[in-house]
């Protein structure tokens, strides 16, 4: 071992010009795609940013503002904006929905940290005590807080609205659905089977149309729901249907002898799901139940057909509005409609990948 | 499982319990619940603010004043073409006042009441001005735009199988979508009643390009609607606008109805109240046409407001001037 | 010694039988209460029942026909016309998206840097925005912004593009073409036996026969050949311009291109990660040894890799073939003439017969999705046998 000088490798071998290498060109194929997917990303790329960044109108009140633009029209976004995030809830009562929302997402947050102490209860109280709070405040009626009808509900207010009546009525109901349909019973397990397989069987939109034309005629004589309420129904039901099978799924991944055990304990049937078989059902499918949250989130935008004016509503209405008609209004508004949604449903996903993640934790070797 | 959606629905119902009787309803509410349009500039419109402004507005607050002696009394509540009748039939509102027009089969086979015409229109056709067409018989092989659940449709099926032409027509369900398609060219001619055509022209980008050709193509009584069923509703939103019609005839209009309540003449004594207990027989106070007159004006002035010479609509007249005036505008006498 | 004995109504078997009872008594009285309010309530409106409304005269035009249709046809028939649209755009979104989506989801596996991002980026993109969202942009804000009849994009006559839709010749079949359309049948019948017949030929001696020059022969040959026989059975239909927009020729209105084209490409996305996720399932090995055998990565995946996958693809594929043909009933949104934008849309509102249609609406898209339940558990019986547990 003498004199041996170490010789350093090639300098197309590493560092970056030997990633570009290996990832980008490595084979004449892989070359040509590369080539070709950089002149289709310069091609598209920069006109996109262009019309969004640099020639857009960022200022302005009126439509003359954006009436001479070649880009994106921002100020009909911002002069719109309160009605995006309210709706047509009372300008004075807009601190409701603001209280509203800062304790949702403190709430939430507390639940997605992951070193906050006392989930459980966070959990809880989310699932309790801030349904209650927020039906109070946003309705009012109570504690002298004036009426705001349900009619008024709009934006993004009310796509958060439906969302999460929706992802909160539909966990139990799914998992109720989910146990009855591997009961013994057989009435029980009939009854269930039917119900998930003809709600996940038909299409979203024809529930919706349920709930707004045909729902009143099966309400007695004098009974009449709120539009809203009746909507609410419809989309927990159907969404309880899919979280009833990705429920199902979970118990059935759950090995027998968890219940045996448990009536070996002398558990009765609700105590051992109770404490036993759910716990771990749930957690085994905690992943896809997120996914269905982030479904049932997108889905929420349908309420707008049935005349709701939800994000998705408020942006529609908005586009002919007589004071910003232009054709870029309605590309904008489509636009920031949808990066909305995909920063809640990205979000959603992310953590559901954590989640996976962490709870995969114990089976990686 | 059932019983679990029974409480579910017992909880979450924000239900108020009607009785047959809309007038006790309403007088229990504290205002009157009117179905509205989601935007027909001079029918049914809320501003930047949300005030709602226009010809069907105006009769509910009418029938508000009527009731309340509040023109404010009133919570307007949009609904779609498509979802009006199911929403009036629910029991969502006590009026429907939303340009709806007055069929034989609506009155008779969907379980809804017209209590009166309060505009006499023709379903119409809007075109491009570069078109360069004059009649709608011109329109052979075009792509109509219009809404779902209107007469519309059915119209403009009629018309064009009469008279052999090729046309294809596209519905949409909601007004926006309908009116950007419309502008952006995937149509050649928007349909609907000519009074929303002229509402509908103001939402386009431009529109000094767009005209309304002459022909009308069917009878359109547009008119407000009750639940079939509540005689003595339907009398008193059928009087109130009877009321208003009478008023311009016999010449009360806000500015003078105050000094005409010292008219000799009968037929005013009787309208304002002076004569006669034609308001309690509704359930009113006597003077209850005064009220209205005098908060809202007769329909004239109704009229003025919402799509008059003074508005961008500037929609004539027409059919809609008194029967004596050279329109078919005729209310029965009160007495 | 005997089991203790107990009071009857302790008996679990008795206690499910006294549950169920009064499950079924709670459904019924349910069931009673809601049709006696829903028979009182038609009755006060004066709504007509039943469904003998299918047969009454529908009245109204319909935009996209792809069977005879006029406005003197009944309900009934307007429902079929809605059917039909809805399986048309089911059937073209469905093979797009299977496309789009076997490509996104290997590229997502690819080597190349750039591919894998981009598919990703897609993904993520697409699966997070709601397809409403999706579908009204497509139409609202791309497809309207084409130019109209008067200044469209064209190639000669051969493609014409505006907002109208697209415009391409159209081959007509005239009398005695049926001898080419069974010619083509019978080159396509010899070409895949020729193909078999060479793969055994492999199988048994190793020497693969070269017959990539009697593939076209077949194909395109005896079917050439019939044309010339039956004096070019065939005309061109070519879109020109008259009066309002271009006629002739085969026409793609933009409300079908709008909602195909936002499906597939939101379903592709879909079906990308369940390509993924199958191709991730196969075992390591396979891809090593495929390696190791000295196939390039295409050969691999071909004939090695994809169809171990497809066994853990095909289920969640039928389902989002499923999901895709739910979702057409978007097109109500964008004025295309699907069976929920006919029927529980327009007819529903001509004739108020909310609960017939809505059932009869419902009942339709249950069949569908039954007949792909059944189809898929037929498929995995079939293979359930064969293949690990």
């Amino acid at each position: 071992m003498s004199g041996t000088a170490f010789r350093s490798p090639p300098v197309h071998h590493v560092g970056a010009l030997g990633w570009l290498r290996a990832n980008l060109f490595s084979s004449i194929a892989n070359s040509i795609l590369t080539v070709l997917i950089l002149a289709l990303l310069a091609w598209t790329i920069p006109p996109l940013l262009n019309w969004a960044i640099f020639s857009a109108v960022w200022h302005g009140t009126t439509r003359a503002a954006c009436s001479d633009a070649a880009g994106a029209c921002w100020p009909y976004i911002w002069q719109r904006m309160g009605q995006i995030v309210y709706g047509f809830y009372d300008f004075d009562q807009r601190w409701r929905p603001d209280i509203v929302y800062a304790l949702g997402a403190v709430g939430l947050a507390w639940l997605v940290i992951p070193r906050a102490p006392r989930k459980g209860w966070a959990g809880i109280a989310l699932l309790t005590l801030y349904p209650l709070v927020s039906y109070v405040l946003l309705s009012g009626g109570w504690f002298g807080l004036p009426v705001v009808s349900t009619e008024r509900w709009g934006g993004l207010l009310l796509t958060l609205v439906v969302a999460a009546v929706g992802i909160v009525v539909s966990l139990p109901l799914g998992i109720l659905l989910a146990l009855g349909r591997r009961s013994e019973l057989p009435v029980v397990r009939t009854l269930c089977i039917v119900f998930i397989e003809v709600w996940r069987g038909v299409p979203m939109i024809t529930v919706l149309f349920i709930a707004s034309s045909m729902l009143p005629l099966f309400l007695p004589d004098g009974l009449e729901f709120d539009k809203l309420v009746r909507a609410l129904i419809a989309v927990a039901l159907f969404n309880a249907a899919y979280m009833a099978e990705v429920v199902r799924a979970g118990l059935q991944a759950l090995s027998r002898g968890q219940r045996e055990g448990a009536a070996a304990l002398g558990l009765g049937y609700w105590r051992a799901t109770g404490l036993i078989v759910l716990p771990q059902a749930l957690r085994i499918v905690l992943p896809g139940i997120v996914n269905n949250m982030i479904s049932m989130f997108k889905d929420t935008s349908l309420v707008s057909i049935i005349g709701f004016f939800d994000l998705l509503g408020v942006i529609q209405a908005g586009s002919t509005d007589l004071e910003w008609s232009n054709p870029n209004t309605a590309v904008t508004g489509y636009l920031f409609a949808a990066a909305i949604y995909w920063a809640f449903c990205f979000s959603m996903s992310r953590y559901s990948a954590k989640l996976e993640n962490d709870l995969a934790a114990g089976d990686r070797r | 499982m059932r019983s679990v959606l029974v409480g579910l629905l017992a909880l979450l119902a924000l239900a108020s319990a009607a009785e047959a009787n809309t007038l006790d309803t309403v007088r229990k509410n504290g205002f009157v619940r009117c179905g509205v349009s989601e935007g027909q500039p001079g029918f049914s419109n809320p501003d930047a603010h949300g005030n709602w402004t226009g010809i069907d507005v105006d009769y509910c607050r009418a029938v508000a004043v009527a009731i309340f002696n509040d023109p404010n009394k009133v919570r307007f509540m949009p609904v779609s073409f498509a979802e009006r009748f199911t929403a009036l039939q629910a029991g969502q509102f006590d009026i429907l006042s939303h340009n709806t027009t007055w069929t034989m089969d609506r009155d008779v086979a969907q379980g809804l009441e017209f209590i009166g015409t309060i505009f006499y229109d023709g379903q119409g056709f809007m075109v491009r001005k570069s078109l360069n067409i004059k009649s709608a018989l011109q329109l052979n092989g075009a792509t109509l735009c219009t809404q779902t659940g209107t007469t519309s449709e059915l119209n403009a099926a009629d018309f064009f199988r009469s008279h052999k032409l090729q046309y294809k027509i596209l519905v949409y369900q909601k007004e926006a979508e309908y009116i950007a398609a419309y502008d952006a060219g995937r149509c050649d001619a928007a349909t609907t009643d000519r009074s929303g055509l002229a509402g509908d022209r103001l939402k386009l980008k431009n529109p000094a390009d767009h005209i309304l050709l002459p022909d009308t193509i069917s009878k359109e009584p547009l008119g407000p609607a009750i639940r079939q069923g509540d005689q003595q509703w339907g009398d008193l939103c059928r009087w109130t606008l009877f009321a208003l019609v009478n008023a311009e005839e016999l010449g009360v209009s806000s500015r003078t109805v105050d000094a005409m309540l010292n008219s000799p003449s009968p037929e005013i004594r009787r309208l304002l109240g002076k004569e006669g207990a034609f308001g309690a027989e509704l359930g009113l106070s006597n003077d209850w046409a005064y009220r209205i007159v005098k908060r809202l004006g007769n329909y004239g002035e109704i009229y003025e407001r919402g799509v008059g010479a003074g508005t961008p609509l500037k929609l004539p007249r027409g059919l809609n001037a008194l029967w004596n005036k050279g329109g078919i505008m005729y209310a029965p006498p009160i007495r | 010694m005997a089991p203790a004995r107990h009071a009857w109504w302790r008996d679990t078997k008795w206690q499910a039988v006294l549950y169920q009872a009064l499950v079924l008594l709670a459904l019924a009285a349910l069931l009673a209460w809601l049709g006696h309010n829903a028979a009182t309530a038609l009755a006060r409106r004066h709504v007509a029942s039943g469904f003998a409304f299918l047969d009454k005269t529908a009245g109204f035009g319909i935009s996209q026909t792809l069977i005879p249709y006029s406005e003197e046809a009944s309900y009934g028939r307007a429902m079929l016309v809605g059917l039909v649209n809805t399986l048309a755009v089911s059937a073209v979104s469905i093979v797009l998206a299977t496309l789009i989506g076997f490509l996104v989801g290997i590229g997502r596996l690819s080597g190349n840097w750039l591919v894998a991002k981009l598919c990703t980026v897609y993904v993520e993109t697409l699966r997070n925005i709601p397809l409403l969202l999706q579908v009204v942009f497509w139409y609202f804000g791309v497809l309207q912004a084409l130019p109209g009849p008067r200044d469209s994009l064209k190639l000669g006559a051969w493609f014409v593009l505006n907002n109208r839709g697209v415009y391409v010749p159209e081959l007509v079949f005239a009398a005695g073409s049926w001898i080419v359309v069974a010619a083509l049948g019978l080159g396509l019948a010899a070409a895949f036996g020729l193909y078999r017949w060479a793969q055994a030929t492999q199988l048994r001696t190793g020497h693969r026969p070269a017959i990539w020059w009697a593939l076209p022969l077949l194909i395109l040959g005896l079917p050439a050949v019939a044309t010339v026989a039956a004096h070019v059975p065939f005309a061109l239909s070519w879109p020109a311009l008259a009066g309002f927009s271009y006629d002739g020729g085969l026409q793609i209105n933009p409300e079908f291109a709008g909602l195909c084209l936002a499906l597939s490409l939101y379903t592709a996305a879909y079906i990308a990660e369940i390509v993924r996720a199958g191709l991730l399932s196969v075992a390591r090995g396979q891809g090593e040894a495929a390696a190791a055998l000295g196939l390039k990565r295409s050969l691999a995946l071909r004939l090695v890799l994809v169809p171990q996958a497809m066994r853990v693809i095909i289920p969640p594929l039928a389902s989002e073939y499923l999901s895709l043909t739910k979702n057409s009933s978007l097109a109500i949104a964008i004025g295309y003439s699907d069976l929920v934008a006919v029927f529980a849309g327009t007819v529903l509102t001509q004739t108020g017969q909310a609960i017939e249609i809505l059932m009869l609406t419902m009942a339709i898209y249950l069949a569908l999705s039954l007949v792909t339940s059944l189809a898929m558990n037929l498929y995995n019986r079939a293979h359930a046998k064969e293949g690990f547990a």
